[in-house]
């Protein structure tokens, strides 16, 4: 079926020219929600900012953090998951030897925060959890570009336990007989 | 805030009609003096000028920024504050004035230099002006401040006494339109002399729209003048008396429709802001810049004031209230200095009244086309008030057959 054109009739007509019943409307709306917010704020939807603080979200995206492992060391293992997947390309990380010959830690982990869209991609991306978008803090105004490139200890700052566990349970889990159900 | 919005404007306006009260009525006719010599004239104007209209515009400044917050569920600003005082923001336009004063005045290179720093001067003189026919109050009877007069002792009284006006002109209102229309020349002056593309199409805009709702301005009040027989602004309030059904918004109901359409028009604010509208041509003044800025300013707040001081005075009648006579309110004698002060409270709180319904009307409605506004300007207002002056005409003819009066 071809689209077909639907033609609006522009109102016309004396009282539609005059202008005088939509000013009436019009002033009606206004009005009422000017006396309404004078006498009582009823609809006011200001939220004063410094004193007051909207509620964000649950799943609210803020500054990232790394996290940390039970001993403090970074959970991060510089898979350089986080910087594949990030769209914007703003996650540098630089590996290193930790010295158990299992794993590598970043030595460097700078995320550009103003180039950051935001997605929160290279928390999904993240096989460890050591990435996360949850402190709740949005992005402070900063005087230099420089300023909004967060280093590892800037993420760091924010950070607290995970409670997955790096590489599984361990060998206790192992151990243990396991769960057969049907 | 609520109550307060209206008992603070009239707590001041009683203030300031005592003020205007003594002077004239005790401390001008004390000192041997007549307060409508040239002199009186000069505290006249100095009174009404800085006393009333231009602490008022400046007050506007903040009003239509907290009013059309409330309108839009917003606060409005509230930030502002003078040794932690912040007073529901009214801190802001002093804010406003300073950085109005200390911003760099700059002028483009290519402009004319003289032109452009006439332009607001042009602006704003002629509101000013204006102001000079305004009727603020009755008039007060010097030495007999303490006495209750009647009515008739104080219309004798004031044949002498001091008028509550800067000058009594016979052809009160045909000044104002004279005066009021020279202010187009500050506006084309400021588009043409800055040298920009952008203002010189806002400057033209602001001539067209200003010369086509003139006209209707001018036929629209036509109606009062031939209902109360005088273009003298003091005379048409006494004329309409203190009966709100004599008043000139019931016997000239499409006349002040008109009237205010086209005034509002003439304030060159929304929804007849085309010459300034920010979309498209930010406006004849885009090239100005700090107090030269601020005179355009705070000339379109005077604008709004002027029209509803007008307004009040030829169809909301005036200075008088249903109930207030020279002998006191109602049933209850008054001294007539307290007589003389209300009528200015009375006066004073109408034009603010209908300054705030101006401020409702810019912030309600959207910008009109240029081709809209001239339709309406000429084909719709226009003959509306030339059949109006016919109606009322006929009417008047009909059943004042010996003239207005
Ligand atoms: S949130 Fe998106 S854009 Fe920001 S660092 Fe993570 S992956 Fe990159
Ligand atoms: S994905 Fe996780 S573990 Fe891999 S580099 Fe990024 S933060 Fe480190």
């Amino acid at each position: 079926m071809a689209i077909g054109v639907k033609v609006v009739a522009r109102p016309s007509g004396i009282a539609q020219d005059m202008y005088v019943s939509a000013v009436v409307k019009g002033l009606g709306v206004t009005m009422r929600h000017f006396f309404e917010n004078l006498f009582g704020k009823k609809h006011i939807v200001t939220v004063q900012y410094p004193e007051e603080r909207a509620v964000y979200p649950k799943r609210y995206r803020g500054l990232h953090r790394l996290m940390t492992r039970d001993d403090g060391s970074v959970r991060c293992v510089a898979c350089m998951c986080c910087p594949t997947a990030c769209p914007a390309h703003c996650i540098t990380i630089v590996a290193e030897e930790t010295g158990n010959g299992a794993e590598k830690r970043p030595a460097i982990f700078e995320i550009d925060e103003l180039r950051c869209v935001v997605c929160g991609l290279c928390v999904e991306a993240c096989p460890c959890d050591a990435i996360r978008m949850d402190t709740g803090i949005h992005a402070p105004p900063v005087e230099h570009r420089g300023d909004a490139v967060l280093g590892k200890l800037d993420l760091l700052a924010h950070t607290g336990k995970s409670e997955a566990h790096q590489g599984g349970l361990g060998g206790e889990w192992r151990g243990a007989p396991p769960v057969r159900t049907g | 805030m609520g109550a307060l919005v209206i008992v603070i404007p009239l707590a001041l306006f009683f203030v300031l009609g005592l003020v205007a009260t003594l002077i004239f009525g005790w401390v001008i006719p004390a000192l041997g003096g007549d307060p409508n010599a040239w002199y009186g004239a000069l505290i006249k104007t100095a009174f009404i000028l800085l006393g009333f209209v231009l602490p008022l515009a400046s007050v506007l400044t903040w009003m239509e920024r907290k009013q059309s917050a409330l309108m839009q569920d917003r606060i409005g600003p509230n930030r502002a504050s003078v040794g932690g005082v912040r007073a529901f923001g009214l801190m802001h336009f002093v804010a406003d004035a300073l950085k109005m004063l200390f911003k760099e005045d700059f002028v483009p290179a290519k402009a004319n230099k003289f032109l452009f720093g006439l332009a607001p001067v042009l602006a704003i003189a002629p509101v000013l002006i204006t102001f000079a026919i305004i009727p603020w109050g009755g008039g007060v009877c010097p030495g007999r401040l303490s006495e209750t007069l009647t009515d008739e002792t104080l219309a004798t009284c004031l044949e002498t006494g001091a008028r509550f006006q800067v000058v009594h002109l016979e052809v009160g209102l045909l000044f104002y339109f004279a005066i009021a229309s020279l202010a187009v020349y500050g506006t084309t002056l400021a588009g043409w002399a800055s040298y920009n593309k952008f203002s010189l199409l806002g400057g033209l805009r602001a001539s067209s729209q200003m010369m086509s709702y003139e006209v209707t301005m001018g036929m629209a009040i036509l109606g009062a003048f031939l209902v109360y027989g005088s273009l003298e602004p003091a005379t048409i309030v006494m004329a309409q008396g203190s009966n709100p059904l004599h008043w000139g918004i019931v016997t000239q109901p499409l006349g002040f429709i008109l009237f205010f359409v086209a005034a509002i028009a003439e304030t060159k604010r929304t929804p007849f802001d085309l010459p300034e509208g920010e979309p498209e041509l930010i406006g004849y003044f885009v090239e100005y810049s700090g107090m030269r800025f601020g005179m355009f300013f705070l000339a379109e707040f005077m604008e709004v004031i002027f029209t509803a001081a007008v307004v009040a005075t030829v169809f909301f009648g005036g200075w008088q209230l249903p109930g207030l006579h020279a002998g006191g309110f109602l049933g209850t004698a008054m001294p007539h200095w307290l007589v003389a002060s209300l009528g200015f409270v009375v006066f004073a709180f109408k034009t603010f009244v209908l300054c705030w319904f101006q401020l409702m009307i810019r912030w309600t409605l959207p910008r009109f086309r240029p081709d809209q506004l001239m339709r309406l300007g000429w084909k719709q207002l226009l003959p509306l008030s030339i059949a109006n002056i016919l109606i009322t005409a006929a009417v008047v003819l009909a059943l004042m057959p010996t003239g207005g009066k």
